[in-house]
């Protein structure tokens, strides 16, 4: 049996009956990133000496009574949140000796919980892309096809996770950062409600839509490590005080009197045929399963791939301002004066996808356009939520494809940023809306690439698409096919 | 022509909370570079601000002692510039919405009663500091100031003179220190003032258009600059030329305001609503709470000064331009009894000694009790008027008391008619001819003989009775 394909709920009940270890997780964890990371490229910084002695500390600990389900569990966590002493780079050159002095409160809470570390996963470059192929490092490949890529920005996550190189790993959605890799990688990928998880020590790219996230292999884990990190941070005033629920408990297998409303805007021309048949029959199990089939429409759809990146920007152009070569990370060498120092740290520093975005955020908040592009996106962002307030009106969750396509080839979109932005158009309104989504797996294409099924649910109702998902896992055996390394 | 100037004050004020607005860092001055600062200040990546509930409460107390509307609903906002004292490379300010409005104070010019309208009372942080060494081509950040507490207060353009604007700025400053929430400390950079400044001809209703003096750092610097604004623009326009809306700043040691930048290289801020913080809604019974906490403020004291005490204006504005110096006055007026002559006093010798040093009533080593308890002994004439003054100043020298200083020195007044009559009859000997010229008519020698006769007592013979016993004497 190999201990790291395995789920975290799978090795949380052998470590419980004492029939593995945490030492031999992590070493079975380390050994596979050693024998195929060469090829899925997905760490950009692995810490096997420490990974091994939180293990050995977990098998101690556990030894004298401490359980928690991530007890000795090795979780990757993607190189945007900060964890103190080990390098954070975010993917980009201008952080590529930035060690933080300081733990974000997702990484101490499963510290806490006595997690394991096996380092810190490869990304778009500050989060920036659908793809991978932004990171300021390496490109990805997406472990079901090595030619494709793993989706993104989270592809790193997502990519060890499928790839066995991590039991599960967190992840980080603004626009589809997490769902849209999971759904390329054929794993779980879940965003929760804005304000569920703290974003305190999360690299911000844009802080209203930023939210941190679970990509596991299967629902119960999603659950378990949603049951860790969420909850109030005094230390982030955007974490919502509502109580969290054990998700776990919600975890059950019909949709008796659920109503899943399916939105026409998300069926749309152009998208790739076998996704549409994957997600129309993934619907039509979770009929079988008791659950109530409605119509919903989402009007404003359209306008959410310009708003978010108006909005997405503005943010994103003023949150990297700090990255300015004075402090920390990169600075240019040779420049003559201060605005210099400034021009070329920058200029030096962040690569082409990032430039862009902050190009396109200065000028969506300068002066005279401030009207026109980022309070108008601020007003069409308010009648997205309003689609799905009133949607859910009808429904109780809704179901759509989670990407267009299946992974598409490195390289295939690159050069065109338009084209690309496209990868998001199903994930997008979510962010904007602040509601929960979750990525599953739902069926693979002709050429073996798996497809994805989302299930958005209201504002902190993450138990809803939990149950549905767990239902729609337990009839199908998507979730247990693993790539072929 | 004649002009009249048309002047609105922004004032930076210092919040005295313990804690920095947006993270748990100390304020502290003077310490070591880069001591009093966390990731949060740094502007590290990932770090996230909190909003310090204390400096929302200090800003509201300020509004409602300024008579602002306090916003139920108010918004953070970002202000984006590059600068390395900057860490962030924005300031998190407020914009849309902040958090008073539309407030007044009074001031008193020429014996007038005007009053300045507030715009708006706003919360923002403060940046850190650079330090430029000797060391070739390096600077240095000190980012213990970043984060620290700031309110930006802005004035109408009401203010129309260079005094007015000094008197706008004490009031100011003397309101923020009643109600506690700022030293508004001048040199210690915790109160700054940028300056708006244009003219127009008299009688003309339309503004002309303004320049911009930035961080002029102390009340008289302020005039200083206004005086100058004043004639440069006056200068311009009687030229025919146009006065240029741009940024200045004013070189004290030269008197003079120069160009910064002008409008067209003005900063596109790019102002935008700060996504981190939630906005702030603050109900009606938090605003009762602390307006219950706001103390009698200056302009009542001054009022209730002239009631009970029976002072003039101008004694009942001087002694309550600070809670300390009012507190001392009533104190010492109470144990006294003498309202006017404690004023006297205190107007008089008191702030004498402490302006010469400096010196702040606080640190006064007269206590109140010690000032009355000397006006006292004039009044029972142990002491006269005049060696008062020198009992006081060594009082004040050495900490000791009235009693001991006119024990010590032996300064108690001579009411001996015996004693003071045989120096009358002493001084009238020694200058014959002067108590002749007296005698042939020649009055204004009476003070003469006063003068010798208090000398010859060393200022200790009581006056009145020199007095009475002069006028027999000589003319006996």
């Amino acid at each position: 049996m190999d201990l790291f394909s395995l789920t975290m709920h799978e090795i949380s009940d052998l470590l419980k009956k004492k029939e593995t270890t945490s030492r031999a997780v992590t070493e079975s964890v380390l050994a596979r990133i050693a024998s195929v990371d060469e090829r899925v490229k997905a760490y950009l910084t692995v810490t096997a000496d420490a990974a091994l002695a939180q293990a050995e500390q977990a098998d101690r600990e556990r030894s004298s009574g401490t359980t928690s389900p991530v007890l000795g569990v090795p979780i990757a966590i993607k190189d945007n949140m900060c964890t103190e002493g080990v390098r954070t780079t975010c993917a980009s050159k201008i952080l590529g000796n930035f060690i933080p002095p300081y733990s974000a409160t997702v990484v101490a809470r499963l510290q806490q919980a006595g997690s394991v570390m096996p380092g810190k996963v490869n990304m778009d470059e500050f989060a920036m892309g659908s793809s991978t192929e932004n990171s300021g490092f390496m490109v990805t490949k997406n472990p079901w096809d090595l030619e494709r890529i793993p989706g993104g920005s989270s592809g790193g996550s997502a990519a060890a996770v499928a790839a066995g190189e991590c039991i599960a790993a967190l992840g980080s959605d603004t626009g589809g950062s997490i769902r849209q890799p999971a759904a390329c990688c054929g794993v779980v990928g879940l965003k929760p409600t804005y304000g569920r998880v703290s974003r305190y020590g999360l690299v911000a790219f844009a802080s209203s839509l930023d939210q941190i996230g679970p990509i596991t292999k299967d629902v119960t884990d999603a659950a378990i490590l949603l049951n860790i990190i969420s909850g109030h941070d005094e230390r982030d005033s955007t974490s919502a005080d509502v109580p969290a629920p054990d998700f776990t408990k919600s975890l059950v297998r019909d949709l008796k009197g659920v109503k899943v409303g399916i939105p026409k805007e998300y069926f749309i021309e152009g998208m790739d045929p076998e996704v549409d048949r994957a997600v129309r029959s993934a619907v039509k199990t979770l009929e079988g399963l008791g659950a109530m089939v409605v119509d919903v429409t989402l009007p404003h759809t359209g306008y959410a791939v310009a708003t978010y990146y108006i909005l997405a920007t503005s943010e994103a152009s003023s949150n990297l301002a700090r990255y300015d070569g004075v402090k920390y990370g990169y600075r240019a060498s040779g420049a003559k004066d201060l605005l210099e120092m400034y021009t070329k740290s920058r200029s030096q520093g962040f690569g082409p996808e990032v430039k862009r975005r902050i190009m396109l955020g200065t000028y969506a908040l300068s002066a005279g356009y401030y009207d026109a592009y980022y309070k108008k996106g601020q007003q069409a962002r308010t009648l997205i939520k309003r689609d799905f307030e009133e949607a859910f009106r009808r429904a109780d969750i809704i179901a759509t494809p989670t990407a267009p396509t299946a992974a598409f080839k490195i390289g295939e979109k690159s050069s065109d940023p338009l084209q690309m932005y496209l990868s998001d158009i199903f994930t997008i309104s979510v962010n904007l809306a602040g509601i929960p989504g979750i990525s599953i797996p739902c069926g693979f294409t002709a050429g073996g690439l798996p497809v994805g099924l989302q299930l958005l649910g209201r504002h902190f109702d993450e138990a809803s698409i939990l149950r549905a998902a767990y239902a729609y896992e337990q009839a199908t055996d998507w979730h247990k096919k693993r790539a072929k390394l | 022509m004649n002009y009249e100037a048309v002047i609105g004050l922004e004032v930076h004020a210092q919040l005295q909370t313990t804690t920095k607005i947006f993270c748990g860092c100390e304020t502290a001055f003077g310490e070591e570079a880069n001591t009093r600062t966390c990731p949060v200040c740094i502007g590290m990546p990932g770090v996230l601000p909190v909003l310090n509930r204390k400096a929302v409460e200090y800003i509201i107390k300020t509004g409602l002692a300024t008579h602002c509307t306090i916003s139920p609903f108010s918004r953070f906002a970002r202000k984006n510039y590059f600068y390395p004292d900057l860490p962030k490379g924005y300031q998190i300010s407020q914009y849309e919405l902040p958090l008073c409005e539309r407030g007044h104070v009074e001031i008193v010019v020429d014996g007038k009663v005007k009053r300045i309208g507030l715009t708006r009372i706003h919360l923002e942080e403060d940046a850190g500091k650079n330090l430029h060494t000797s060391e070739a081509g390096a600077s240095l950040v000190d980012l213990n100031r970043a984060g620290t507490p700031l309110m930006e207060i802005v004035s109408e353009p009401d203010i129309r003179t260079a005094d007015e604007a000094a008197e706008y700025l004490k009031k100011l400053r003397s309101i923020l220190r009643y109600i506690e929430v700022s030293d508004a400390d001048m040199e210690k950079g915790n109160f700054r003032c940028d300056i708006n400044i244009s003219l127009r001809p008299a009688g003309v209703k339309e503004y002309g258009t303004r320049a911009e003096v930035k961080n002029v750092n102390s009340f008289k610097f302020v005039q200083k600059a206004l005086e100058y604004e004043m004639k440069r623009q006056a200068q311009v326009l009687d030229d025919g030329g146009k006065v240029v809306q741009e940024t200045r700043l004013f070189d004290s040691a030269k008197g003079v305001t120069f160009s910064m930048r002008s409008k067209e290289e003005a900063h596109d801020y790019r102002y935008f609503p700060e996504p981190d913080l939630v906005p702030v809604a603050i109900t009606a019974e938090e605003v009762a709470v602390i307006r219950a906490t706001i103390p009698e403020l200056p302009d009542a004291k001054r009022e209730r000064f002239v009631k009970e005490y029976g002072l003039p204006d101008y004694d009942a504005d001087m002694l309550t331009q600070s809670r300390a110096l009012a507190a001392y006055y009533e104190e010492a007026a109470k144990l006294a009894g003498q309202p006017k002559v404690v004023s006297n006093w205190m107007m008089g010798e008191l702030m004498r000694l402490l302006n010469a040093e400096n010196r702040e009533i606080e640190d006064c080593p007269v206590g109140p009790d010690r000032l009355a308890a000397m006006i006292k002994m004039i009044e029972s004439g142990v002491i006269s008027t005049k060696i008062a003054k020198t009992v006081f100043e060594e009082m004040y020298r050495s900490g000791k008391d009235a009693e001991a200083v006119v024990r010590e020195k032996g300064l108690v007044q001579v009411s001996d008619t015996g004693a003071i009559e045989k120096i009358i009859d002493e001084v009238i000997k020694a200058n014959p001819a002067q108590h002749a010229d007296y005698k042939g008519g020649k009055d204004k020698l009476f003070g003469f003989f006063v003068g010798q006769v208090m000398k010859a007592s060393k200022g200790k013979a009581n006056p009145e009775m020199v007095n009475d016993l002069l006028k027999k004497k000589l003319s006996g």
